[in-house]
């Protein structure tokens, strides 16, 4: 899980594809940001390290030529579901996997160190990193800046790749964690539930960060939050539009979000808005036995129409 | 009445009261991990630690806007006959923007300009700006992304501020900027601060030198040629997804776009933040759009704050270095660094950007 060997991997890659989407160094020393390389000199600059959480495949659908990509695993159940959505061409894209042990959460390191400016940032490779502002030194451990999503991580290591920069790593999560905080959440009155998104709701500016960096918001410059004909949302900036927007976000993915945790990442006011795409997530599994992203052959529920799906007892009424 | 004050820090509570007796006090509040202007009440956990997620902007320029209602009416005595009622109803209440940053106060003077100082000038910012008395807190320090000292700003910069704020041991030296500001001395829980001003003084520039300028040559320089060479544009935003979170974060961005929003014949015109990074901003009726991409669109937003507003109004930048976009962008970018490398120069010192590897 070296930054050595996706490099190497990379420079195997390069001759073939036109780009190769991957990290290099953000503009400070906890952040990183994408980086497309097109030419050998341009591959020094690549980083692999828990601050590439971004999830790149997200690129994907928009590249016209053949390109490289670097994956984590959860990053690879993108790749998955634009395979079963025909979203991407698999001939034009080659997949470099790395096995991830889980990255780093910028909100959670700024609020440990008070929202400090970074003066640098180093990793232990023992499953801490230390940052430095100017009130001092902190270390941390990496499982507790982590986001959510890799405390109940299944897949570590892509599941779709052709090249693997490092040995395969299995889960050791219990697969009954993944939807705990769902089934939590569920547990609240409706009262409750209603009140806890109004609070975090009213906080939405409709900058769209949350939908332009989904992977699978697929209506681009269609989409319901700014057609005038039908006129969907109101301009006005009320709490209604904003749940209804993200309602609408919620439901276009029902059995299609990946669960890559982009639209909590992105969110500038650090609104929990994965949490509805994963109670409808945790719906679908129950209701199809089906899970995003981790079979190319599966086809989303969405996607078809069973008269018989053995999981919905009306079927035999 | 002397000309600085001394707000303890133990005060700032019943200072923030005693405003709100004959004003709406928006203050900077703490809700979940985030940052945000409210209007005071007991309730809210005041932040005055670091800046807000959104500047105050909306305040005075809300983020959608009724600017008037109407109603097509027909005659009673001749259904022929149509007639359209309006009715304007300028919401501007005595309002006191508590705890706001230079650079947030900063990005009110680039408005200003546009919608005050002008020969048509926009009523509705202009009585919202004049009902609003603006009392900023000094920065002690830069936080991720600041760069206001690049763009001719100051972590104590007093443009746009009414009075300043300034935290020395144990209070806040509080500085008139403006006749308004001066009055705010007059408050019970307001001391002497004289003798410490020069305390107060110290700290703004021990905060001004600490602020990295990220342009070569001190002032960004743009090169014409660079800034028209579409292969710039496409290799610097590649990774730009588009969203509106650098416009909307922003306190100098302006652009706004009109909907008439109605029922039969009943509605309302509504003024709302357009944002040049959805491919919506400029679409034409025809659908022809003069920037469809994300690389024009984003030359629009380096253009409009670097190049034609300075052109417009005698060289002032149009960015006040708040570093919200850069801070806050899902994929970092950083218009700093854009711009900087659009002078054509050498890079910018680097910063131990992502330094942090694995061993």
């Amino acid at each position: 899980m070296s930054t050595e060997k996706v490099k190497e991997a990379i420079a195997k890659v390069l001759p073939d594809v036109e780009t190769v989407i991957c990290w290099q160094g953000g503009f400070d020393a906890i952040h990183a940001t994408p980086c497309f390389v097109s030419s050998p000199e341009q591959i020094d600059k690549v980083i692999w390290s828990p601050l590439c959480a971004q999830n790149l495949a997200s690129y994907l659908p928009s590249m016209k030529k053949k390109v490289g990509i670097v994956v984590k695993g959860c990053d690879s159940r993108t790749i998955v579901q634009y395979m079963q959505e025909g979203l991407i061409d698999r001939e034009k894209v080659v997949i470099i996997g790395i096995p991830c042990t889980g990255v780093v959460s910028v909100k959670k390191i700024l609020k440990e160190i008070g929202h400090e400016a970074v003066l640098d940032a180093s990793f232990d490779g023992s499953g801490s990193i230390t940052v430095r502002t100017p009130k001092g030194e902190k270390t941390l451990a990496i499982a507790d800046v982590c986001p959510d999503k890799c405390r109940t991580c299944q897949y570590p290591t892509p599941l779709v790749y052709d090249h693997l920069a490092g040995d395969p790593i299995t889960s050791d999560k219990p697969k009954e964690s993944v939807y705990q905080d769902i089934r939590e959440f569920d547990a609240k009155t409706l009262e409750e539930r209603k009140a806890y998104w109004e609070k975090e709701l009213d906080r939405c500016i409709r900058c769209y960060a949350c939908r332009n960096a989904c992977p699978m918001c697929v209506c681009q410059d269609s989409c319901i939050a700014e057609t005038r004909e039908p006129h969907w949302i109101s301009q006005k900036l009320s709490l209604q539009e904003k749940f209804m927007f993200h309602m609408i976000h919620a439901l276009h993915l029902a059995g299609r979000c990946v669960e890559c945790g982009e639209c909590d990442r992105v969110c500038p006011m650090d609104i929990p808005v994965s949490k509805m795409k994963k109670k409808i997530n945790a719906e679908m599994k129950e209701l199809f036995n089906y899970e995003t992203g981790v079979n190319p052959d599966d086809k989303p529920p969405m996607f078809t129409f069973n008269v018989d799906e053995v999981k919905i007892k009306e079927h035999k009424l | 009445m002397p000309d600085t004050g001394y707000l303890p820090k133990e005060k700032v509570k019943d200072f923030i009261r005693e405003l709100a007796k004959d004003a709406i006090v928006h203050v900077p509040c703490l809700e979940g991990e985030t940052v945000v202007f409210r209007p005071f009440s007991e309730d809210r956990e005041l932040c005055l630690e670091r800046p807000a997620n959104t500047p105050p902007k909306s305040i005075i320029y809300p983020q959608s806007e009724t600017l008037f209602s109407f109603e097509h009416k027909k005659d009673p005595e001749d259904h022929q006959k149509m007639s359209v009622e309006l009715k304007v109803d300028i919401d501007a209440p005595g309002t006191v923007i508590f705890g706001a940053r230079p650079c947030d106060a900063r990005g009110f003077v680039i408005y200003d300009r546009v919608f005050i100082d002008t020969d048509t000038p926009d009523p509705y910012y202009k009585k919202r700006r004049e009902n609003t008395l603006v009392v900023t807190l000094s920065c002690a320090a830069p936080f991720p992304g600041c760069f206001c000292v690049g763009v001719g700003g100051s972590p104590a910069g007093k443009e746009g501020t009414d009075a300043m704020l300034t935290e020395i041991a144990g209070g806040y030296i509080v500085e008139p900027v403006t006749e308004k500001g001066k009055a705010i001395l007059n408050k019970p829980m307001v001391e002497d601060g004289s003798t410490r001003l020069k305390d107060a003084q110290q700290a703004q520039q021990k905060a001004h030198e600490a602020v990295k300028n990220p342009f070569a040559g001190g002032m960004p320089n743009i090169s014409p040629e660079l800034f028209d060479a579409d292969p710039f544009w496409e290799q610097a935003l590649s990774k730009c997804v588009s969203c509106g979170a650098c416009t909307y974060l922003c306190p100098t961005c302006y652009c706004f776009n009109i909907t008439d929003e109605q029922v039969y014949g009943k509605g309302e015109r509504i003024r709302s933040w357009d944002a040049c990074m959805f491919f919506h901003f400029t679409l034409e009726a025809s659908t022809h759009n003069p920037r469809p991409t994300k690389f024009q669109r984003f030359k629009n937003r380096v253009g409009h704050k670097f190049v034609y507003y300075p052109e417009k109004y005698e060289g002032a930048i149009a960015c006040c270095g708040c570093g919200r976009c850069i801070r806050y962008c899902p994929v970092s970018v950083d218009i700093s660094e854009i711009v900087n490398d659009l002078g054509g120069g050498g890079k910018k010192e680097q910063q131990p950007a992502g330094s942090a590897k694995n061993d």
